[in-house]
C-alpha cells in the first residue's frame, strides 16, 4: 500500500492525521457550509453584513418553506423527476440491448458500432444544439418534459452502451456458449442468462444517468421556454433572478436542487464509483 | 415421414441458418435508431449548417429560409475579436484545468489510509462532483462577492476599518478596495475556472483512489526493501502503476473543460464585456440570443469547438483500439 500505512508511523503521526482529517474536510467543504450557514440565516443578517460568522436565529424550516411557497420550486423539482426517471429507463435498457450485441455476437462492423458510441459521448453538446432544437420545434416536442427525455435518452445511450459492452464482455463467454448448444434461443440467453449478471453495471448506470441529467442545464435552457417544462437546474437559475438579493432564499433552492443526486449518490455510493472510473479501472 | 423430417433437419429456415448474423442487428436496432436521430445526423447537419445563413425561421409552407454561404461563416469567425478572446479562454481552461489531475492525486494519496471512519471522509471528499454545476456556480458567485461574501469578508476584516454613521449604518473604509472578481475582466475567468476545479479534483480524486487500491503491493515492497520511498516511490514505482487511472482523469478533464458551459452562464454569462466567453458559452448566445437567432453562424462556432474535440476523441477511440487488440 502507498503511502505507507498511518498505523506503520509513530503515534504522533497518527493523532495528528486523524486530527487533521476533519480539518482538511471543512476546508475543502467551505464554500457548501457557508452556503448551508446562509441557508438558514434570517434576512436581517444577510443585509446587516453577518454572513460569516454565526447566525442570529436559526430559520431553517421557515427559508425552506418560502422557496416552495413563494416560487415554483415544487414544479421544478417535479419536472426534474419526470425527465430524469424515464431517461434512466429508456437509456438503460436500450444500452443492454445494444451492449449484449456488441460484446457477444462478433461481425464485421461491432468495433466501429461501439467506436460510435463512444465518440458520441464525448462531443460537445453545442454541435447538435441547433438539429436538436429545431428538430424539436418542428415535431412539438420544444419545450416538453417528453422532448427532454427523449433527447437525454438518446444521448446517454452512448455512455450507456460504452459501460454495458465492457461489462459483458468482461464476463464468461462460456456460459453463452454452452446454453446456445443446448439449444437455448438467443433472446432467451440475453433474458435469463446475461441479464441476471448485469445487475450491477445496471445499478451504476442507473445513478450515473439520474445524476447526469438531473445536473443537466445546458439542454433545460435549449429545450424549454416557460415555467411547465424546466427542471430544478434552470429553475435555480431563475429564482436567482427573482430572489435578487435574498441569499438566503437562493442558497435554500440551491441545497434542495442538490438534494436528490447526492441523496442517490450516498445511497449507491459503489456503484456510483465503478461506473465514474468508466469500467476502465477495476 | 423419416426424409421429411430430415431434410428439415438438413435445412432450416433462412432465418434460424442466420441466426446468429441477424440477432444482433435486432438488439441493436432500437438504440441505433434513437442513437442516429438525436446524435449522429445532428452532428452533420450542424456541420452542414455552418454553410448557411439562417435565423430558424420557415416560411408558410415549411420551407427552410436559410441561405448558402459558403464558407462566410468561417470568414467571419477569423475576424470576430469575440470568437478569439472565447478560444483563449478554452485554452486557458485546457491549461489550467489539467491542475484537478496532480491536485486530485496529491488528496487520493492524503485519503489512503484505513483508519477508522475513512469511508466516510473519502466520501464527503467527493461530495462536490455529485451536486450540479448550477449550483457550484452560484454558491462560488455568492463566495466572491464583495460585499456580502466570504471574499469580500474576510478581504474587509484584513484591510478594511468599519464606521458606523448616526443612522447604525456600516461604512467601510479600505487601505485596497475589495476585488470584484467576477466584474474584472483580466480575473473573471480564472475564478471561474478556479470554482470548476473544485468538482472536477473530486472526480480525479476518486479516479486515483480507486487506482491506488489496485496498486501491487509485492512491487511496493520490494521497492522499499531497496531503499525507495517517498517522491522516489511515488514516482518510479506507483504512478507508472496508476497510469490506467491517469488516462481517464485527463480524458474526463479535457472534455470537461471544453464543455465548460453551466458555470459561465450562471456566474458572469460570458462578461464582462466577453471576457470570459468559451466556445460552448458563445455558440449558445449567437445562436439564441435576444438579437435574433443566428443558426448558422452557431453552427459554425460549434464546429470549431467540434473539431478541436475531435482530436481527442480519435486520440481516445485509438487508444481503445490498441486495447482491443492486444485482448484478442
Amino acid at each position: 500500500m502507498f503511502p505507507r500505512p498511518i498505523e506503520k508511523s509513530g503515534p504522533g503521526t497518527r493523532v495528528a492525521y486523524q486530527a487533521f482529517l476533519p480539518v482538511a474536510l471543512i476546508l475543502w467543504l467551505l464554500p457548501l457550509l457557508a452556503i448551508f450557514l446562509t441557508s438558514i440565516r434570517s434576512a436581517q443578517d444577510i443585509n446587516s453584513g453577518n454572513v460569516f460568522g454565526w447566525p442570529s436565529q436559526f430559520k431553517l424550516l421557515e427559508n425552506y418553506t418560502a422557496v416552495f411557497t413563494q416560487s415554483e420550486a415544487a414544479q421544478y423539482m417535479l419536472n426534474s423527476v419526470l425527465i430524469t426517471v424515464p431517461t434512466v429507463a429508456i437509456s438503460v435498457a436500450l444500452a443492454c440491448l445494444a451492449g449484449y450485441a456488441l460484446a457477444i455476437y462478433r461481425f464485421r462492423v461491432a468495433v466501429p458500432l461501439f467506436f460510435l458510441f463512444v465518440a458520441g459521448n464525448f462531443i460537445p453538446f453545442q454541435i447538435l444544439m441547433v438539429p436538436v432544437r429545431d428538430m424539436s420545434v418542428q415535431t412539438g416536442l420544444y419545450d416538453t418534459i417528453a422532448g427532454q427525455f427523449l433527447f437525454h435518452a438518446a444521448f446517454q445511450t452512448g455512455f450507456c452502451t460504452l459501460f454495458m459492452r465492457n461489462f459483458i464482455k468482461a464476463l464468461p463467454f462460456d456460459l453463452v456458449e454452452s446454453a446456445r448448444i443446448e439449444g437455448v434461443a438467443e433472446w432467451k440467453i440475453f433474458w435469463y442468462v446475461v441479464l441476471p449478471l448485469v445487475r450491477p453495471a445496471i445499478a451504476a448506470l442507473a445513478v450515473l444517468i439520474f445524476t447526469f441529467v438531473w445536473n443537466d442545464f445546458f439542454w433545460a435552457n435549449v429545450l424549454t421556454q416557460g415555467e411547465s417544462a424546466k427542471p430544478i437546474t434552470a429553475g435555480v437559475r431563475a429564482l436567482n433572478g427573482q430572489f435578487v438579493n435574498n441569499w438566503h432564499l437562493v442558497s435554500a433552492a440551491s441545497l434542495l436542487a442538490a438534494v436528490p443526486p447526492v441523496f442517490m449518490f450516498f445511497l449507491m455510493q459503489r456503484h456510483f464509483i465503478a461506473g465514474l472510473t468508466l469500467g476502465a479501472v477495476k | 415421414m423419416t426424409d421429411i423430417s430430415q431434410r428439415t433437419n438438413e435445412n432450416p429456415s433462412w432465418l434460424k441458418r442466420n441466426k446468429l448474423a441477424i440477432a444482433p442487428w435486432i438488439f441493436l436496432v432500437p438504440a441505433l435508431i434513437f442513437f442516429a436521430i438525436y446524435v449522429v445526423i445532428p452532428i452533420f447537419e450542424s456541420l452542414w449548417l455552418s454553410l448557411y445563413e439562417w435565423n430558424g425561421l420557415y416560411t408558410a409552407d415549411g420551407q427552410s429560409t436559410a441561405t448558402w454561404v459558403g464558407f462566410q461563416n468561417y470568414v467571419k469567425l477569423w475576424d470576430d475579436p469575440n470568437f478569439w478572446v472565447s478560444l483563449r479562454n478554452n485554452l486557458a481552461w485546457l491549461i489550467l484545468y489539467m491542475l484537478a489531475v496532480p491536485a486530485g492525486l496529491m488528496i487520493a494519496l492524503f485519503l489512503n489510509q484505513t483508519v477508522t471512519g475513512m469511508r466516510f471522509y473519502k466520501s464527503m471528499f467527493f461530495f462536490p462532483f455529485v451536486i450540479s454545476q448550477v449550483v457550484v456556480g452560484l454558491i462560488f458567485g455568492w463566495f466572491y462577492n464583495p460585499d456580502f461574501g466570504v471574499v469580500g469578508t474576510i478581504w474587509k476584516w484584513a484591510f478594511c476599518e468599519e464606521t458606523v454613521n448616526i443612522l447604525g449604518n456600516a461604512t467601510f473604509k479600505c487601505a485596497r478596495p475589495v476585488p470584484d472578481i467576477l466584474s474584472s475582466p483580466e480575473w473573471a475567468t480564472y475564478g471561474i475556472i478556479f470554482a470548476g476545479l473544485w468538482p472536477q479534483v473530486a472526480y480525479c480524486m476518486i479516479l486515483y483512489l480507486t487506482g491506488l487500491n489496485n496498486v501491487a503491493a509485492d512491487q511496493i515492497e520490494a521497492a522499499r526493501l531497496d531503499g525507495a520511498k517517498g517522491w522516489k516511490m511515488l514516482w518510479f514505482v506507483v504512478i507508472p502503476q496508476l497510469r490506467p487511472a491517469t488516462f481517464i482523469a485527463v480524458v474526463v478533464t479535457v472534455i470537461g473543460a471544453l464543455r465548460s458551459f453551466d458555470m459561465i452562464a450562471i456566474m458572469t454569462q460570458g462578461g464582462p464585456f466577453g471576457s470570459t466567453n468559451v466556445l460552448a458559452h458563445y455558440m449558445f448566445e449567437v445562436a439564441i440570443s435576444e438579437y435574433g437567432e443566428r443558426y448558422g453562424y452557431g453552427s459554425a462556432v460549434a464546429s470549431v469547438l467540434f473539431a478541436i474535440m475531435l482530436v481527442y476523441i480519435s486520440y481516445f477511440l485509438w487508444r481503445m483500439y490498441q486495447d482491443e487488440k492486444d485482448s484478442r
